[in-house]
C-alpha cells in the first residue's frame, strides 16, 4: 500500500502545479478538486477514513461548489483568460519562486534532521475522533460554530445588493432616537 | 494501511504549502489567491493527518475539523468580497482595490 502513498502525492503536486499556473479560473478549480481527491487518498492510507470522507464532502464538494457558483455569477469568458496571462509576466514568477524556496529548504532541512517515526501504525477510527471532538474538545467545537455564525452573517452582509439610495434615507423626524428623545422631553 | 517514514508525508505537506505560498504572491485575480489559500490550509491539515497517524491518536483529525471550519467560514466571506469587488469595480485585479489609498 506505500506505493499508493506516493503516487497520490506526486498526483497531488502536479495537479497543485497546475492550480497555481492556469489562466482560466475554472480550469485551476478542476485541478484543486483533482488535488483534494489525491489528498483525500493520502488520509485513507495513513488511516484516517473518517477525514478522508470530510475532505471529499465537504472540501471538494461543498467548498469547490461555491467557487464554481461565483464563477458562474461573474461570467469570467474567454478575455478574461487573456487578461490572466497579461498579467503574469514570466518575470514575475522569479522573485516569489525563489523566497518560497528558500523557505521550502529551510522546511526540508528542519524535517531531515529531526529524529523520525512511522506513520499509519494503527488506524484510528471515527468513534476515537467524535470522543475526543466532544470530550476534551469541546469548546473549539463551541467557538467554531460561532466562527460559522460569524461567517455566515459577514457572507451575507457582504453579498448584499445595495439599495438605490435616496435623497435623504431617513428623514430627521422619523427618525426613532429623536422621536424617543421628544417622546421624553414631552 | 500505507507504512512510510514521517518525514514523507510532512515534506509532501510542506512543498504543497510553499506551493500555495507562491501562488498568493504571483497571481494577482482574486480568485488565485483566494484557491491558493485553500491549499495552503489543505497543506496544514496533511500535516496535522501525518502526525496523528504517526502518534495514533485522534487528536491531528480533531485539529482537520477544525481547520475545516476555518476554511468554510473564510471562503464563504471571501467569495462574498470577490462579488463584492466585481460589483464595485469591475475587475478581478486586487491591485485596483486601492482606492483607500487617495
Amino acid at each position: 500500500m506505500d506505493i499508493v502513498f506516493y503516487i497520490s502525492a506526486a498526483v497531488a503536486l502536479l495537479a497543485t502545479i497546475l492550480v497555481i499556473t492556469r489562466a482560466q479560473a475554472v480550469h485551476a478549480l478542476l485541478y484543486l478538486i483533482v488535488s483534494l481527491l489525491a489528498v483525500a487518498v493520502i488520509f485513507y492510507v495513513l488511516g484516517a477514513a473518517l477525514v478522508a470522507a470530510l475532505e471529499v464532502i465537504i472540501y471538494a464538494g461543498a467548498i469547490m461548489v461555491l467557487f464554481v457558483f461565483v464563477i458562474m455569477m461573474l461570467n469570467l469568458g474567454p478575455p478574461a483568460a487573456d487578461r490572466e496571462r497579461a498579467w503574469q509576466r514570466p518575470g514575475m514568477w522569479v522573485g516569489p519562486s525563489i523566497l518560497a524556496a528558500i523557505l521550502l529548504g529551510e522546511l526540508i532541512y528542519i524535517i531531515a534532521s529531526a529524529p523520525g517515526s512511522r506513520t499509519g501504525l494503527a488506524a484510528v477510527g471515527p468513534q476515537e475522533v467524535g470522543a475526543s471532538l466532544f470530550g476534551p474538545y469541546m469548546i473549539g467545537v463551541e467557538l467554531s460554530s460561532m466562527l460559522l455564525l460569524a461567517g455566515l452573517v459577514g457572507a451575507y452582509h457582504l453579498g448584499r445588493r445595495d439599495r438605490p439610495r435616496r435623497a435623504s434615507p431617513r428623514r430627521s423626524g422619523a427618525s426613532p432616537w429623536r422621536s424617543r428623545d421628544t417622546g421624553g422631553t414631552r | 494501511m500505507a507504512i512510510v517514514p514521517v518525514e514523507h508525508g510532512l515534506l509532501l505537506a510542506g512543498v504543497l504549502f510553499t506551493l500555495g505560498l507562491v501562488g498568493v504572491l504571483v497571481r494577482r485575480d482574486i480568485i488565485f489567491i483566494l484557491l491558493s489559500i485553500e491549499i495552503m490550509l489543505n497543506a496544514a491539515g496533511l500535516a496535522f493527518i501525518v502526525a496523528g497517524s504517526a502518534r495514533g491518536q485522534a487528536d491531528g483529525q480533531v485539529m482537520f475539523i477544525f481547520i475545516l471550519a476555518v476554511t468554510a467560514a473564510e471562503v464563504s466571506v471571501g467569495l462574498a468580497m470577490v462579488l463584492r469587488l466585481h460589483h464595485l469595480l469591475k475587475t478581478l485585479d486586487v491591485d485596483a482595490a486601492d482606492s483607500l489609498r487617495d
